[in-house]
């Protein structure tokens, strides 16, 4: 189970972040999540959307530089340990992650770890098996 | 392939038929130069050469050389030969590297420029019956004019677009049906990019082919603009101190420009001696323009990179060849003791199939050379991982290291953030203070 990540490039220039929310406002796209991996000359945007296919084509036609990435979004209990359960879990299967930021959902009332690792199939199927629920697309939306 | 030729007998001529229109022209010439321009009877008289003594077209190497500096210490028309009844147009050159030079033409001067563009046309395989699109620019530069000339000098019909506004440049290559086109190779590229991003496609315009010219292109960016407008994509070679563009041209070998020796007289000379060098020795082209009245440069020194083929082409041509040139070692950077061209940068890019947008930057940190080549980021080289993009990185480093023998930096930057170009593509800025 994954939900659809839209990972932007961002020259880091001024106005270069700019450029790319005011797409997304003029498309009344929601961000449910972010996260930026920063080199020295460029970024990586890394969101979760309501509506991931119509922010890409806003973002294509306005000449950004976007692709959509399959990622798992693992819900969390909000205690002590909670996330830690959910990598060891991981981490036995032998599964790496690339990358993981976290974020609550008010739509849902919950804090979710999204995780990019290699194989999504795999890494589902592990969490699952040790009780973890996992987001789907339809619970990024308000409906 | 079927051959086409504007002018048979003189493309094809034989050896001493073409050597004997030569000395007869070169002897006219030094005759011209010696009695109308008082630069060129100084400079003989000093080297002690009288205009008698040249006889044959062997005896160019007596003959001093003409630098551009000369033309600027004469400027505007301190050059020219003829007075000024005679003067039918004057162009000026782009001036990107400090002042512009002037040149002059009489109406024969035209004639001899347009029949220069007019051969290079026809081996492109442009017919009377053709459609020539021109978006170079129109004016002083002579890019624009040239080629206009050429194509109704050949019979073909000229369309004077010239540069600028690419969306009704795809707009008219659709209505008005251009079979050729001509304008820079960097313009060129960016009118394709332009039909792509319009939805236009190019395999449904009847475009065959197109000149391009008035800039170093590689053979990456040949196939880059083939794939994009979906032709045929020809070098022609000019400058405006010996005419424009037509001082060469490419056949459909593609193995080197046929030089219209007829009316320009190459050599290849070693830039430090001023030594002729042999045929295929890589070396400074030198022209001397035996076919022009107004402004007959002897022995110019163009600061262009070639080398020279006399041998027969298979296309019939026996106009001597010369082969793509490296670059204008005005455009050549001297990286850390090294030599090098913006097209080795373009070359390698391509190779790697990314589009030949960049832009070097050169500064000097800590007294040492540092060179940055911006790259845009394109959707294939783009990852959500970093690590992947940096792979990237490192891979066109990679290519940049091994061709050029000097390290450079790779910054990428977004897609169309690098200004494209209508005319002569701006690749270089050198920060560094000497």
């Amino acid at each position: 189970m994954t939900i659809q990540q839209l990972s932007v490039f961002v020259e880091n220039k001024h106005g270069g972040m700019a450029e790319i929310t005011e797409i997304l406002k003029n498309q009344d796209i929601n961000i449910r999540a972010l996260s930026i991996a920063d080199t020295t000359d460029y970024g990586i945007l890394r969101l979760i959307v309501d509506r991931p296919e119509a922010a890409v084509e806003a973002l294509k036609d306005g000449g950004i530089t976007v692709t959509l990435t399959d990622v798992i979004a693992v819900e969390l209990p909000d205690r002590p340990g909670g996330l830690h359960e959910a990598v060891t879990a991981l981490t036995k299967a032998d599964i790496s992650i690339e990358y993981m930021y976290a974020f609550l959902c008010q739509l849902r009332g919950r804090a979710y770890v999204v995780l990019r690792v290699g194989d999504n199939d795999r890494a589902a199927g592990v969490l699952q098996n040790s009780g973890f629920r996992q987001m789907v697309t339809s619970d990024l939306c308000e409906t | 392939m079927e051959q086409h030729y504007f002018q048979p007998e003189i493309e094809c001529a034989g050896q001493e038929d073409m050597k004997k229109t030569q000395s007869e022209r070169l002897r006219k010439m030094v005759r011209n130069c010696y009695d109308n321009v008082p630069f060129y009877r100084q400079k003989l008289d000093d080297m002690g050469v009288k205009p008698e003594e040249i006889q044959s077209i062997d005896d160019i190497v007596k003959l001093p050389f003409t630098y551009k500096t000369d033309l600027r210490d004469h400027y505007p028309y301190g050059l020219v030969a003829v007075p000024r009844e005679k003067v039918a147009r004057v162009h000026a050159s782009s001036g990107t590297t400090g002042k512009q030079t002037v040149v002059a033409y009489t109406e024969g001067d035209v004639d001899v420029w347009a029949t220069g563009a007019a051969r290079a046309l026809a081996a492109a395989g442009c017919t009377t019956r053709d459609y020539v699109h021109v978006s170079y620019g129109y004016g002083l530069f002579t890019g624009g004019l040239g080629l206009h000339y050429g194509a109704e000098k050949l019979g073909a019909a000229a369309i004077p677009v010239s540069s600028g506004n690419t969306k009704r440049q795809v707009q008219i290559l659709q209505d008005f049906g251009s079979d050729f086109l001509c304008c820079t190779p960097s313009y060129a590229a960016f009118i394709g990019e332009t039909c792509r991003d319009m939805g236009v496609d190019t395999s449904k315009l009847p475009l065959r082919a197109g000149i391009f010219g008035a800039e170093a292109w590689s053979e990456g960016m040949r196939e880059n603009i083939e794939r994009l407008l979906n032709i045929k994509a020809y070098d022609i070679y000019g400058l405006s101190e010996i005419a424009g563009p037509g001082v060469s041209f490419e056949c459909s070998e593609q193995n080197g420009l046929h030089v219209n020796e007829d009316f320009f007289y190459p050599e290849i000379i070693d830039p430090d001696t001023g030594e002729q060098l042999p045929d295929g020795e890589y070396g400074e082209l030198v022209f001397t323009c035996i076919g022009k009245e107004a402004l007959p440069l002897i022995r110019y020194r163009t600061r262009d990179i070639s080398a020279l083929v006399h041998e027969k082409c298979a296309c019939g041509r026996t106009l001597v060849r010369m082969l793509k040139p490296k670059g204008r070692t005005d455009d050549m950077l001297i990286i850390r003791g090294v030599n090098v061209f913006p097209s080795q940068i373009e070359y390698v890019l391509t190779q790697l199939g990314l589009e030949p947008n960049y832009l070097i930057e050169v500064d000097r940190v800590d007294n040492r050379d540092n060179m940055v080549v911006q790259v845009e980021m394109s959707s294939a080289m783009f990852s959500d991982k970093v690590r992947q993009i940096e792979t990237y990185e490192r891979q066109i480093a990679g290519a940049l290291q091994s061709t050029l023998n000097i390290s450079a930096e790779v910054k990428l930057v977004a897609p169309k953030s690098l200004s494209r170009s209508e005319g002569k593509a701006q690749r270089v800025i050198d920060r560094r203070k000497v």
